[in-house]
């Protein structure tokens, strides 16, 4: 066992190191065989792991090697297997492999294909990395690792420096996010002396330590300020809308179903942590439900297919924190899963849109695709019914729990929250009716252009539209469950680390709010369809002025010119200032001054060498008469 | 023996090039670095053994006023000595395909050079410290000033009054230590005993005494506007030489002189210090955004990490002790990688503003690659060995200041940004009219820059082999204290 | 002896005191190289005198022996001296002292 779970991560690693090694020398195809060879091995290894645990799970913990220790501080590179770790392996490897077999067909013309594979490689290598860590600190490399792969992957066409600055504007905003982490891991090591988590979440552990609320509460919201990073929540989210600037599978993969969602995986890590502090829960609860609200509601009003996708995800990331900050950690590990399924197959159906159409994104300009792109089409449709919430495809679920876990605590945040898959069914479905309904508005050039996408990119939709429409089955709601005697079994399955879901609705509640719930969604669902299909409106163009509210919605709020107006450019202007001012003119000028005034001092008695003789002989003989006074009197 | 071996070959090997050297410079200087590197390892097989006696020599010199001729390897001068020891032939090598005139007389100053910091390294004496460095002064300051670019005699000339200034401070504070042992001695643990006896308030005046001589050499702002300039002028072997290697002086001896001979004055007054660093840390990021040339970006980042570094000595525990040696070494490798990708880009463009290049990437991607991966060290990224370093160093400082070590942990954000941006003007984006006329590199530059980044990526992932060099030393040094 | 011990030592010590003093004045005021150094010799000559009263006064000759060697010294000095001057004169073409003032920094 120990030896398999050892191996997970080393498949992807080696593929990595042999198309890195290699790189020219091998061919597209070789390339993209080792690579997907590499992700399918752990899959196949995260599957032998996972059955062969699933009757009673027994955590595996796995040391590799003394990574760092200094006086009491240890850190181990060791990894723990239990049901969260196993959850995230399966989706990641899974998922991950999909997605590499759909890019053999994307980016087949693409000169930097082997480099892309490297990549993607070695993301996965550090995303299990992530999920398999045994403390913060093996977490803190997969997490600091994903976060620079996603760096070279936005950045993957280097040569426009458009590209570029997504790039580094997600490093930057999510180093922000980790400086958040490391100082929790101080904080953290100064209070427990350990950063283990078979240690630290050992029941009756941290009762031995005296420290105080506060303590706790600093520290999950430091980690908190990590997962924001990570996982784009406010105010740390702008970068990910940015970052579509990559490949469409890397959008799929990193920036939908596996990296944003590390930070809701740490939150339910540690949960223990969490669920001391209920100050920072309420505060993830609120950050979640405003990050979902504002996601939404920019997604209604984007062009860019991939954006709308982009805001999207912002908006199912913060459900999910809403859903963290109930304290309903499974519904948010439940809905990470679906959510992989669902919006990995938007992205990769986006991807296989943008194909055809030969690089367009904005949706203005496609339309009636339907009838180019059978398969493209159908799996899309599933996966936006599955993201709307509609019964019984896997976001209903999942989407469903969380509600029922918001209603059960805090109705204000049910209504937000209904509201946020109202919008959601709204925007997916304008989206969709764009795409797929309607006229071709696009060039003629494009038009002719317009085919359904090769094998290896189909397969991959079609696998996940499996996925997407069946995977709810396993969290099934539990009054509903027990009735019909369906068993949750997802909820049963992560009790040992994430506890006992606290609260459930009685059956007429849960009913009624299902039955209020799809009914709201098919009627937007209908509304969306009267809006782009019947009547066939069309989204503004781009220098069209807009009624105040959607202009300023349509702009992201402003938040990017704000954060430009009032962080970057001030902290330019004070480096500036140091720089040119302060460095240059006052410290260096006091040394420089400290220098003149020996100079100076150096002229001035200088001067007394005249070189005359009588005035030396004057000076001598003053001196004398003076030294003589001086001795007689 | 073998101690009095690491000082002896590089002074002889100077002599050996100043003498004879003129036909066969760089034979005799690599083959004397390696044999030096050698006997580096042999030395840490003797330490890590306890073979005392090859390493301890302990003789009278000038027995009227208490001096010893007392070198001594332990861990912590060990790891000192292999940074010092392992960068040379890199240093060395880097250099080879360049034209310097008079090469046999630059190699000869840079032994010369090593030959007394590893001096400096390994003496147990007060007085032999002090002489040490000052003596390895000389040699980089010629180095300079006989390769040095525009400006060099204004800019050496500073400098050199500049660190001189400093180190009057420290000989004041030695000699005033030195006055109250009582029978008259610059012995290192007679000047222990003595400096811990003095009233707290002198321990502090001592404490700032070595300090301002040490914060001019690594350089800790407000004593850093020598160091940009010179950096800038500084031939690249010779620059090398000075952030690699010297100014790790500074913080070494902030370990072996000041933490033990004055605990009380660093735990009563230390805070004052490690506020410094700290603010050290955040001025340079802040300067380092702004920088138009990539040398001077590169000087100024130095500043930031050096601060960090003297930030986890003066908090003095195990975990900020230990990471800032490792820093140390990381910062003396990554350094060097990047003056030579600085080099390999000045030798190619002729100029280092980052605004002019551009797409570089495109031109050549395995020099990219191994660049980004000094970047991503520089920038301390997991499995580097820059976050071994940088991550033991804040979460030591976090145990003794929070405050100061969040602030501190700020660099890892405006790195990222200065980093990243220079990365990213120079090597990404189009080729450029300057840039299409880039070169491929070399097999000799590419062979440097993948032992660059084989040690960094080595030392990242198990970085035990450093750590475990130090830790009994540290352990020692921490129990005298206490 | 007689001689000497016939005039109270006090005069003598006003005399010189007024030769040294008009030597010392001379050397400071005047600008003429030679003029200085009989100036010079002239303030030498006043402590000559001195010595050899003093001697006389306290019967005690090693001070007269002093005297010649001082007047040895002087001597030589004034060869050495004028050889140097004579020198400066020709190639300065004076013996000004305001003009020979290079000797500075």
């Amino acid at each position: 066992m120990e030896q398999l779970v050892k191996l997970i991560p080393l498949f992807p690693l080696i593929s990595f190191a042999l198309i890195g090694l290699l790189n020219r020398r091998l061919t597209k195809t070789h390339a993209a065989i080792f690579a997907c060879t590499g992700v399918l091995l752990s899959f196949i290894d995260s599957v032998l792991i996972f059955v062969s645990q699933s009757s009673h799970f027994h955590p595996v913990e796995v040391s590799i090697f003394d990574w760092i220790s200094a006086g009491n501080f240890k850190a181990s590179f060791s990894f723990l297997l239990d049901p969260l770790s196993s959850i995230f392996l399966l989706v990641i490897t899974g998922v991950g492999f999909l997605i590499h077999v759909f890019s053999i067909g994307y980016m087949k013309d693409d000169d930097g294909f082997r480099r892309f594979f490297a990549y993607l490689n070695l993301f996965i290598f550090f995303m299990l990395v992530l999920v398999l860590g045994n403390n913060f600190l093996v977490m803190f490399i997969g997490w600091e690792g994903v976060g620079f792969c996603s760096f070279m992957l936005i950045g993957f066409w280097f040569k426009d420096q458009k590209n570029n600055d997504a790039a580094k504007k997600a490093f930057v905003m999510n180093r922000v996010g980790d400086l958040g982490f490391l100082i929790a891991m101080c904080l953290i090591f100064f209070t427990f002396g350990t950063l283990n988590y078979t240690q630290l979440f050992q029941p009756g552990f941290m009762s031995q330590f005296s420290f105080d609320a506060t303590t706790i509460t600093i520290i999950t919201v430091c980690l908190f300020i990590g997962a924001m990073g990570k996982s784009a929540q406010i105010p740390l989210y702008t970068w990910l809308p940015d970052a579509m600037a990559g490949p469409t599978p890397v959008s799929a993969l990193i920036h939908a179903a596996t990296m944003v969602t590390a930070g809701i995986y740490m939150v339910a890590r540690t949960n223990v942590l969490f669920s001391m502090s209920p100050d920072t829960m309420q505060l993830v609860a609120i950050i979640g439900t405003a990050t979902a609200l504002l996601g939404a509601s920019i997604g209604l009003f984007q062009n860019d297919i991939k954006k709308v996708l982009a805001y999207s995800t912002v908006s199912q990331l913060g459900l999910m924190f809403l859903a963290l900050g109930l304290g309903a950690y499974t519904a948010a590990v439940f809905h990470v899963v679906t959510h992989a399924f669902f919006k990995a197959l938007l992205f990769l159906g986006s991807g296989s849109v943008i194909h055809s159409m030969g690089g367009e994104q904005d949706i203005r300009k496609m339309g009636g695709l339907k009838k180019h792109m059978p398969v493209t089409y159908t799996t899309f449709l599933i996966g936006t019914i599955a993201i709307s919430g509609i019964p019984p495809l896997a976001g209903f679920f999942s989407k469903d729990q969380i509600l029922s876990e918001a209603l059960s605590h805090n109705p204000t945040l049910f209504v937000l929250g209904m509201l946020v898959s109202l919008m959601t069914a709204f925007y997916m479905f304008r989206l969709f009716f764009l795409t797929f309904h309607g006229k071709f508005r696009g060039t003629h050039e494009q038009e002719h252009h317009l085919h359904e996408s090769p094998f290896t990119m189909t397969m991959p939709l079609v696998v996940l539209s499996v996925f997407a429409a069946f995977a709810g089955f396993i969290g099934f709601p539990h009054a509903l469950g027990e009735k019909l005697g369906i068993h949750n079994w997802f909820d049963h399955y992560l009790e040992p680390v994430l506890g006992k879901t606290a609260s459930h609705l009685s059956l007429s509640t849960e009913l009624t709010m299902m039955g209020v719930t799809t009914a709201l969604v098919v009627i937007v669902i209908l509304i969306a369809r009267h809006f782009y299909v019947t009547k066939a409106t069309l989204p503004m163009a781009e220098n069209v002025e807009r009624p105040a509210v959607q202009k300023v919605i349509y702009n992201k709020y402003f938040i990017d010119e704000f954060y430009y107006n009032f962080i970057t450019r001030p902290l330019d202007a004070l480096s500036a200032f140091l720089q040119n001012f302060f460095d240059n003119k006052i410290v260096n000028g006091l040394v420089n001054g400290f220098g003149q005034v020996v100079v100076k001092g150096g002229a001035f008695v200088r001067q007394l060498q005249s070189g005359n003789i009588n005035a030396y002989a004057i000076t001598f003989v003053i001196a004398v008469i003076l030294i003589f006074s001086i001795f007689i009197f | 023996m073998l101690t009095l071996l690491l000082i002896l070959i590089p002074l002889f090997s100077s002599i050996m090039l100043f003498a004879f050297g003129r036909n066969h410079a760089k034979a005799i200087a690599f083959t004397a670095s390696v044999a030096e590197l050698a006997v580096a390892f042999a030395t840490l097989n003797a330490v890590q053994t306890g073979q005392a006696a090859l390493l301890n020599i302990d003789m009278p010199w000038l027995a009227d006023i208490g001096i010893r001729f007392h070198i001594n390897t332990d861990g912590i001068s060990m790891l000192m000595v292999l940074l010092s020891t392992l960068l040379m032939p890199l240093i060395m090598y880097a250099s080879f395909n360049r034209n310097y005139n008079n090469l046999h007389t630059l190699y000869g100053l840079m032994f010369l050079m090593q030959g007394s910091i590893i001096g400096s390294f390994v003496a147990m004496d007060g007085f032999l410290f002090y002489l040490f460095w000052e003596i390895a002064l000389i040699p980089i300051y010629f180095i300079i000033l006989m390769w040095g670019g525009n400006n060099r005699q204004k800019v050496t000339f500073k400098f050199f009054i500049y660190t001189l200034f400093g180190s009057l401070f420290m000989l004041v504070a030695l000699i005033y230590v030195y006055l109250q042992t009582p029978d008259r001695s610059f012995d290192i643990q007679a000047l222990y005993a003595a400096g811990r006896q003095l009233p707290v308030v002198e321990q502090a005046w001592v404490m700032a005494a070595f300090f301002l001589a040490f914060a001019i050499k690594m350089p800790i702002f407000p004593f850093h506007t020598w160091q940009p300039d010179t950096y800038y002028v500084a031939p690249t072997p010779g620059v090398m030489m000075l952030s690699g290697i010297m100014s790790k002086m500074a913080t070494y001896g902030l370990i072996r002189w000041v933490l033990p001979m004055v605990p009380q004055g660093i735990e009563e007054y230390g805070y004052i210090l490690i506020v410094l660093s700290v603010i050290s840390i955040l001025y340079a990021s802040f300067i380092s955004i702004v920088q138009k040339d990539f040398k001077y970006l590169i000087a100024y980042s130095s500043i930031a990490h050096m601060g960090l570094i003297s930030a986890g000595i003066i908090a003095c525990n195990a975990q900020s002790l230990q990471g800032s040696l490792m820093e140390m070494l990381s910062h003396g490798i990554n350094t060097v990688g990047l003056f030579f990708v600085f080099d390999i880009i000045f030798l190619r463009m002729g100029t280092s503003e980052m605004k002019q290049l551009g797409g570089i990437r495109g031109l050549d991607s395995s020099f990219a690659f191994l660049f980004f991966i000094i970047v991503l060290s520089v920038v301390a990224l997991p499995f580097t060995n820059g976050f071994v370093g940088e991550f033991l160093l804040i979460i030591g400082l976090f145990q003794a200041n929070a405050i100061a070590a969040s602030f501190a942990g700020l660099s890892i954000i405006l790195g990222v940004v200065y980093m990243f941006r220079s990365y990213q003007t120079m090597m990404l984006g189009e080729t450029n009219q300057l840039t299409a006329g880039f070169t491929k590199l070399t097999m000799q530059e590419k062979i440097t820059l993948i032992i660059i980044v084989t040690l960094i990526i080595g030392l990242g992932v198990y970085p035990k082999i450093v750590l475990g060099i130090t830790e009994s030393s540290v352990q020692t040094l921490l129990q005298g204290i206490q | 002896m007689q001689l000497i011990s016939g005039i109270p030592l006090i005069y003598y010590i006003y005399l010189s005191a007024a030769m040294f003093s008009i030597g010392a004045l001379g050397v400071m005021i005047r600008r003429n190289a030679i003029i200085m150094f009989m100036c010079i010799e002239l303030m030498l000559n006043a402590v000559n005198l001195l010595m050899v009263a003093f001697s006389s006064y306290m019967g005690d000759n090693s001070a007269q022996v002093f005297v010649f060697f001082i007047m040895a010294v002087a001597a030589a000095e004034v060869a050495v001296g004028l050889a140097i001057l004579i020198m400066i004169y020709r190639n300065a073409n004076t013996s000004d002292t305001e003009v020979l003032n290079q000797l500075k920094f």
